[in-house]
């Protein structure tokens, strides 16, 4: 396979997983990336959810913007990819964009330059950021992939969503370890939330009811330097 | 002590009123020398604390100066503004208050007093609240939350403005937590509202009585100011000496674990002989364990019960009925009956399990036959055999009166937030005032102004150096120098998240039928509650012990655990999160004593004993400022054992630290596990021929430096901060308290400490909640403190053994090794087991499909 990245050592033949027949890089950072096609998704950014809970009284620390940044910062340089999608819920609210301080832009649009970088809607925002360069979709399909926020509710192959923050859980010896997570069955993919506030829902919970093939799904569990490939038997609910 | 008759009644009839005089004589009685004491410096204006042993008639003694003023006071005229509260009597538990309000509410009838005593807990109807606050009793007993909430009402000023007397029970447990900087400063909040309010602090006896008499007056009083910063101190000594004796079992003493089970047949044997035994043990999984385990040798079907935190009130309360009853002849118990709650006719205290510190067992023991002059009985349960050695040691030191009780420390930062809010919502402030205030409260004495003032800041907007937050902040400080709420919704925030007892989630045990619909069936009753945690390592068809039954999980639906009863009884036993005391510095020191004295020895019993004699054999037993440390291999591993006594949590920093350093020394260390006495750490290199090299040399390893570089990057990312930092997040009002009803919103929505942690830390390390957590985990859950003395200790005074197997003072905890979790830091090994196992099974590349 011929990869023209800037970082090629970075994939192995063996972290690639398959999504409809695409092929991506589940990186335990919590980014998706299809090196054929350049693409990087990043789901669920949750951009100012401090100040939109500083709004409501709660006045956790305004850092959160800067720290997603610099993760996403982290992973752009590293695989350099010339489009870019964010998969919903970029911001906490609507008004997100405008509350974000000076610096944190700037930092966010240096990111964006020089590549294609698609906004799609979220539920937390509908609406497209204000003041920010790149396109807002509802969705968004390159080649036999989709990409959307809310996974639908009919199966589609080849869909790619987020919304749901999936993690996962095991049991071993006694002890329980719950980790954000990739949740696939090959044909359709849910990304792990990227926000820095951003909590997480077991796969095994109602709301992915339907969305998968139980016998071929998988949860590819984030590690600290590694993705943990485990088979959906093996996970806990809760 | 013996009261000397004479200068009782001559006391007595200068302070005591008639009434009370002919009460007393009525009764038989005389007045104490103590309770007359302490009623003459109450009545000359002083504030006064009373440390007796229980039994001594500490509460009326308490209460006295309050009744006779109350007895003298004119009846109110018609017109005239109704008084306010005259006393306010504020303990640790709820159930004290309300045994409290029953204990004193008898002799005010008999006496004919017109006093009302009235409870104000988490418990009482809203209605009666709102009644409290039209007509207020004349006596209030509540805790130190409700006081907490009362001075945070915009009317607190005048609902205490007749104040008289606070009256502090059980001040030596009060002041060792948050609670009690809590309360130290809702005290200063009283004393400026009423200057001239007295405290009346009631305490069992402590190592440091100064720090009590301090903590109840004003401290940094202003210039020109004649009062004393230290109240007056009444001692009552002496009370009979207890007849306590270890059990001498005639079964074999085991190595390790806790359960004690060895012992229950004579256990059994103890409850027959006696009335009422009760019987204390350390965890809630003991209790449960215990409860079991005489239940099964239970043949004449004794009435014993079981009673400890998790379980349901009502239960709670049928228990704590039917022992004030005297129906009950055993009760097994942890904590939650520590304190001084008067009920039935206990002629036995058991202890099962070592008692970790000697004014614990004291206070504990103080339980059996509540009189003072009579002699308790008791009798300790060592569960393995280092608990010999601690139970031996404990009992030398309670003869002795050696106290062990924890030092102060300063007050919580994270506490003087969620107090600033509260007098906020109480009515404006300057912050010149409020500072001086605060630093009247003894744990806040030493607060600089700079410090108070991020506080004040953290209070309005989070006090973070990227100012985003002007525009939401909770406070703000208007133009005539006053700082006020910004909104009505703040007030109604801190209401609901007051108080510092933070609670571990944890979820309702639903009983509902084996085999039926599972959990879609509507259930039965409520057993308790169980820490989330333990749930989460259970799958359906699990059992385990709760609530003094072999219960079967079922499942989890919303914020309750489904059970069945289990068929056999054969369980996993619950592991609670609290609830496990570290074992005191004193008594530590005590074992370390008798491991080097040989002497004393003959007063083990004979296998305990003869243990150690091998020990002296194969290897060496340390001197009491000696740090021992033992490496061998076994297996085709190699073992490092050290013994410095000093507690598991400090262990269990030392473990964490130890196991970076051998590992940057090339030792290939694989993990370690702490008990109370020693530390082992397991490694694929061979440490005893890297000391033996000096490289690194034990000295080196040991070195005080460990707890600068190496315990900041392991504490990083240790759980143990991220838990610590959630009850100052929680404490400080920076995020909400889960509530009932509210729970379980969806683990999306919420914002977990644990992030807001990690953004905190790489953002702003110096943020005045990190350094709440920081100050918190040096004494809390690592022990830091207790650590720093070990090392500067044990400085040139290590003695290395490389023996060529395990050594007999060794076994208990290598019994251990792979019985104790090592919390958080093996996460990525397990999920690598799991994706191994995978593979295994599926073979190469099926993961990618």
């Amino acid at each position: 396979m011929n990869f023209s990245l800037a970082r090629t050592s970075l994939i192995a033949e063996a972290d690639l997983v398959g999504i409809s027949g695409e092929r991506a890089v589940c990186d335990p950072r919590g980014v998706l990336y299809f090196p054929d096609l350049r693409l990087l998704a990043v789901s669920d950014l949750h951009l100012e959810k401090g100040s939109s809970l500083a709004r409501r009284g709660t006045l956790i620390p305004p850092y959160d913007t800067g720290a997603t940044l610099l993760r996403l910062q982290a992973v752009i340089s590293d695989y350099q990819p010339s489009i870019v999608i964010s998969l919903g819920d970029s911001f906490h609210d609507g008004g997100g964009a405008q509350r974000m301080h000076a610096s944190f832009r700037e930092r966010l649009e240096t990111l964006m330059a020089g590549r294609d970088w698609f906004w799609v809607a979220g539920n937390h925002d509908p609406e497209a950021p204000a003041d920010l360069p790149g396109e807002t979709v509802r969705e968004l399909a390159i080649g036999s992939l989709l990409f959307r926020h809310e996974p639908s509710k009919q199966r589609v192959e080849g869909e790619i969503a987020g919304h749901l923050h999936p993690c996962a859980r095991i049991v071993q010896q006694g002890r329980s370890v719950r980790r954000r997570c990739f949740a696939g069955d090959g044909g359709r993919m849910i990304m792990p939330a990227f926000g820095a506030y951003t909590g997480s829902l077991n796969v095994l919970d109602r709301a992915y009811a339907g969305l998968f093939r139980l016998d071929t799904l998988m949860a590819y569990m984030l590690g600290a330097q590694r993705i943990f490939a485990i088979s959906g038997s093996m996970l806990r609910p809760g | 002590m013996t009261v000397e008759p004479r200068l009782a009644e001559q006391n007595a009839a200068v302070a005591l009123p008639e009434p009370f005089l002919r009460w007393f004589g009525e009764k038989g009685w005389s007045p104490r020398a103590h309770q007359i004491e302490l009623l003459a410096k109450a009545q000359a204006g002083q504030s006064v604390l009373l440390i007796a042993p229980t039994g001594a008639g500490k509460t009326l003694a308490g209460f006295l100066p309050s009744l006779t003023e109350l007895a003298n006071r004119p009846k109110r005229k018609p017109g005239q503004a109704r008084r306010g509260i005259h006393t306010l009597y504020i303990s640790p538990l709820k159930a004290l208050a309300v045994d409290i309000e029953r204990n004193l509410g008898k002799p005010v009838e008999e006496i004919g007093l017109p006093v009302t005593i009235e409870t104000r807990t988490g418990d009482t109807p809203a209605h009666k609240r709102q009644r409290q606050k039209l007509v207020p009793p004349g006596i209030l007993l509540t805790t130190p939350e409700q006081l907490a909430l009362l001075i945070a009402a915009g009317d607190a000023k005048r609902f205490f403005e007749d104040l008289r007397y606070v009256v502090l029970d059980e001040l030596h447990s009060l002041v060792t937590s948050k609670r009690g900087h809590l309360l130290a400063l809702g005290l200063a909040r009283l004393r400026s509202f009423v200057p001239a309010l007295q405290t009346i602090g009631l305490s069992a006896t402590v190592a440091e009585p100064d720090e009590l008499r301090r903590w109840l007056v004003s401290q940094n009083p202003p210039k020109g100011s004649t009062g004393s910063d230290m109240a007056e101190l009444i001692v009552v000594t002496g009370g009979a000496k207890p007849e306590i004796s270890i059990l001498d079992s005639e079964e074999r003493v085991p190595w390790a674990g806790h359960s004690a089970r060895y012992a229950t047949p004579e256990i059994y044997r103890e409850i027959k002989r006696h009335k009422t035994t009760l019987l204390f043990v350390n965890t809630r999984s003991q209790a449960e364990l215990l409860f079991q385990e005489l239940w099964r040798v239970n043949e004449d079907t004794l009435p014993i019960a079981l009673h400890h935190g998790s379980l349901d009130v009502a239960q709670r309360r049928r228990v704590e009925k039917a022992m004030g009853e005297n129906a009950l002849r055993a009760i097994v118990a942890t904590s939650t009956l520590d304190l001084g709650i008067d009920w039935g006719d206990v002629d036995l205290v058991v202890h099962v399990g070592a008692p970790k510190g000697a004014s614990r067992l004291a206070q504990r023991i103080g339980r059996a036959n509540h009189r003072m002059d009579e002699p308790s009985k008791a009798i300790l349960i060592p569960a393995n055999r280092f608990e010999v050695l601690e139970c031996r040691a404990a009992l030398d030191a309670n003869y002795l009166g050696a106290q062990d009780t924890p030092p102060l420390i300063d007050g919580g930062l994270d506490v003087l937030a969620q107090h600033v809010l509260g007098c906020a919502c109480g009515a404006p402030f300057r912050a010149d005032d409020l500072f001086n205030e605060v630093r009247t409260a003894a744990p806040y004495a030493g607060l600089d102004r700079p410090t108070f003032d991020r506080v004040i800041d953290f209070v309005a907007t989070g006090g973070y150096a990227l100012k985003n937050y002007e525009r939401y902040a909770r406070i703000r400080l208007n133009k005539d120098g006053f700082w006020r709420v910004s909104n009505p919704r703040v007030a109604q925030q801190y209401r609901l998240n007051v108080g510092t007892i933070i609670e571990v989630p944890a979820l309702n045990v639903r009983y509902i039928k084996a085999g039926g619909k599972g959990v879609a069936s509507r259930g039965g009753r409520v057993l308790g509650k169980i820490e989330e945690a333990f749930l989460e390592t259970l799958t359906h068809g699990d059992t385990f012990m709760f609530a003094g039954k072999v219960l079967r999980f079922e499942g989890i639906r919303e914020n309750e655990c489904f059970v069945s009863n289990a068929p056999g009884s054969d369980a996993k036993v619950p592991y609670y999160g609290g609830g496990k005391f570290p074992l005191s510095t004193y008594l530590a020191e005590q074992v370390r004593i008798m491991l080097d004295d040989p002497q004393r020895w003959k007063k083990l019993p004979e296998q305990v004993a003869d243990w150690l004699r091998f020990q002296a054999d194969k290897s060496v037993l340390p001197k009491r400022d000696d740090l021992l440390i033992e490496t061998f291999p076994r297996g085709n591993r190699h073992y490092l054992v050290a013994y410095p006594f000093e507690g598991r949590l400090a262990h269990q920093t030392l473990g964490m630290l130890l196991t970076r350093r051998l590992d940057r020394a090339g030792a290939r260390p694989l993990g370690f596990v702490a008990t109370d006495y020693a530390l082992a750490i397991w490694s694929l290199g061979d440490m005893s021929a890297m000391f033996k090299a000096r490289k690194p040399s034990l000295g080196a390893l040991f070195d005080q430096d460990m707890l600068g570089d190496d315990l900041e990057a392991w504490l990083a990312d240790s759980w143990l901060l991220k838990r610590t930092f959630r009850n100052c997040a929680l404490i400080s009002g920076l995020i909400e308290k889960r509530h009932p009803g509210q729970e379980k919103s969806g683990r999306q929505v919420t914002v977990s400490t644990d992030l807001i942690y990690d953004v905190l830390r790489s953002h702003e390390p110096d943020h005045i909640l990190l350094q709440a957590t920081r100050a918190d985990a040096a004494t809390g859950l690592l022990d830091v403190s207790r650590l720093a003395d070990m090392l500067s200790r044990i400085q040139g005074r290590i003695v290395h053994k490389a023996l060529e197997q395990i050594s007999p003072l060794a076994v208990p905890i290598m019994l251990e090794i792979g019985k104790m979790p090592v919390n958080g830091e093996a996460d990525e090994t397990l999920l690598m087991d799991a994706a191994t196992l995978v593979e295994e099974a599926m073979g190469p590349g099926m993961a990618e499909e």
